[in-house]
């Protein structure tokens, strides 16, 4: 079945670089740097990772970073304990803006 | 279908591999001999490429035993380590390591830690605290979930509280002579992690969270053979996972491969080159040898039998 996403082009990423390999070139090595390890572990960098893709629902990073953090050492309760705090961020991000809501409903309300 | 089985088509044997890059695998100076009791074991690991279990009849004889004495008297090596299947199960295991710690001054034992137990294991540890084996344990991760997806239930907490024996009897401590090393093997179709981080983690969360201490970590990747091959074709997995092994191909790694050092003596006496061409039916030399045949050692520059599952051990890190 025809779909918009394609678990075959994930492994193609590098394509991205064919009309435009200045910029794609500047955009790997700095995601190359930013997963080395560093103050934090690229386990660490792994989660983040992780609990990022689901935030932004990109099933090609969920794929990968699944994989990334299981081969980091990561166990499926840490990862699932990520995905709570992406989760939590995001939820509390809606939630904060409820203030906004309340302070524009105060204002025009007897 | 996995999304990896999609991604995939079949990956290049190993052997055109080698051939592409410009690579072979040939025999070095022979160190080590493998001794595996036989395929009798209390568990049944899911990753087993060996298919051990409590199922399983076949053990090393108390013929075969004297045969690979006999061998070991012969030709001198370095290190001789002892696996199996569980090793601790064979009936002989005290004869097997009583006559081999006087023919090498490094006699290692594989355990999976669970089979340490019940009456023969005072006897067998204070045989290895006197004989200065070596242990090596099975321990996959440090999550109980991802342990005993891949050994059974039950199997986390008493693989603790024997490294905890073990330890209390002078293994992994400071200057007492006394190894312990940890073996983790993923607990899927996925790459191992990288050694070094794995091993300080480990180090810091068996003692802060279960006070025990060890000496060092080898993290290793799962040969798709035996009851770990049926797992990955029955998931779908089979062709993602040999590609990402491919795909992971580490031409450093291939100077310190197992094989090219190892020799390895089945429970029936047979020889291989490893233990995985073992478990995948391929001779040392292509033909069947037994080891009270063996008239010359494989030397330098010799062939070693290869196939596909030999990217489990060139890939990343390598596999020693």
């Amino acid at each position: 079945m025809e779909t918009y996403y394609k678990p075959s082009d994930l492994p193609k990423f590098a394509q991205i670089g064919d009309d435009a390999p200045e910029l794609a070139k500047k955009f790997f090595d700095y995601y190359g740097a930013v997963f080395e390890p560093g103050e934090l572990s690229e386990r660490e960098k792994s989660l983040i990772a992780l609990a990022v893709a689901h935030a932004i629902q990109c099933p090609y990073c969920i794929d990968s970073y699944t994989q990334s953090c299981l081969e980091k050492g990561s166990n499926k309760a840490e990862m699932t304990e990520a995905i709570h705090v992406a989760t939590a961020i995001r939820g509390g991000a809606s939630l904060i803006h409820g203030l906004q809501m309340r302070n524009i409903a105060d204002k025009i309300s007897l | 279908m996995t999304t990896m089985d999609n991604m995939t088509t079949d990956t290049e044997p190993f052997s055109l591999s080698l051939e592409r890059r410009g690579l072979s695998l040939k025999r070095a100076k022979l160190m080590t001999l493998q001794v595996n009791t036989g395929l009798l074991c209390n568990l049944a690991c899911r990753h087993c490429h060996l298919e051990a279990g409590p199922a399983r009849k076949e053990m090393m004889s108390a013929a075969t035993v004297q045969q690979v004495l006999a061998f070991a008297r012969r030709f001198p090596f370095t290190v001789i380590d002892v696996t199996g299947g569980a090793p601790e199960m064979n009936p002989h295991i005290l004869d097997l390591l009583g006559g081999l710690a006087e023919l090498t001054p490094r006699l290692l034992l594989r355990s999976n830690l669970v089979a340490m137990s019940g009456a023969l294991r005072e006897k067998l540890v204070e045989f290895c605290c006197a004989a200065k084996v070596v242990i090596i344990a099975s321990f996959p991760a440090l999550n109980e979930a991802q342990a005993e997806a891949q050994r059974g239930k039950g199997v986390f907490s008493k693989s603790l509280e024997v490294l905890r024996y073990l330890n209390g009897q002078g293994y992994g401590q400071v200057d007492s002579g006394l190894e312990l090393d940890l073996v983790s093997n993923p607990a899927g179709a996925f790459m191992p992690a990288n050694q070094e981080a794995q091993a300080h983690r480990f180090h810091e969360l068996l003692h802060s969270k279960w006070g025990v201490i060890f000496n060092n970590l080898y993290s290793f990747a799962n040969a798709p053979l035996g009851r770990f091959e049926r797992w990955l074709r029955q998931q779908g997995n089979y062709q993602g996972y040999l590609a990402k092994l491919a795909q992971n191909f580490n031409a450093t790694s291939l100077d310190g491969v197992m094989c090219r050092r190892l020799i390895s003596v089945a429970w029936d006496g047979y020889l291989y080159d490893c233990d995985f061409n073992q478990a995948a039916g391929l001779p040392l030399g292509r033909v069947p040898t037994h080891i009270s045949k063996l008239d010359i050692l494989p030397g330098p520059g010799d062939a070693i039998a290869i196939a596909d599952h030999c990217y489990a051990c060139t890939a990343g890190g390598g596999f020693t």
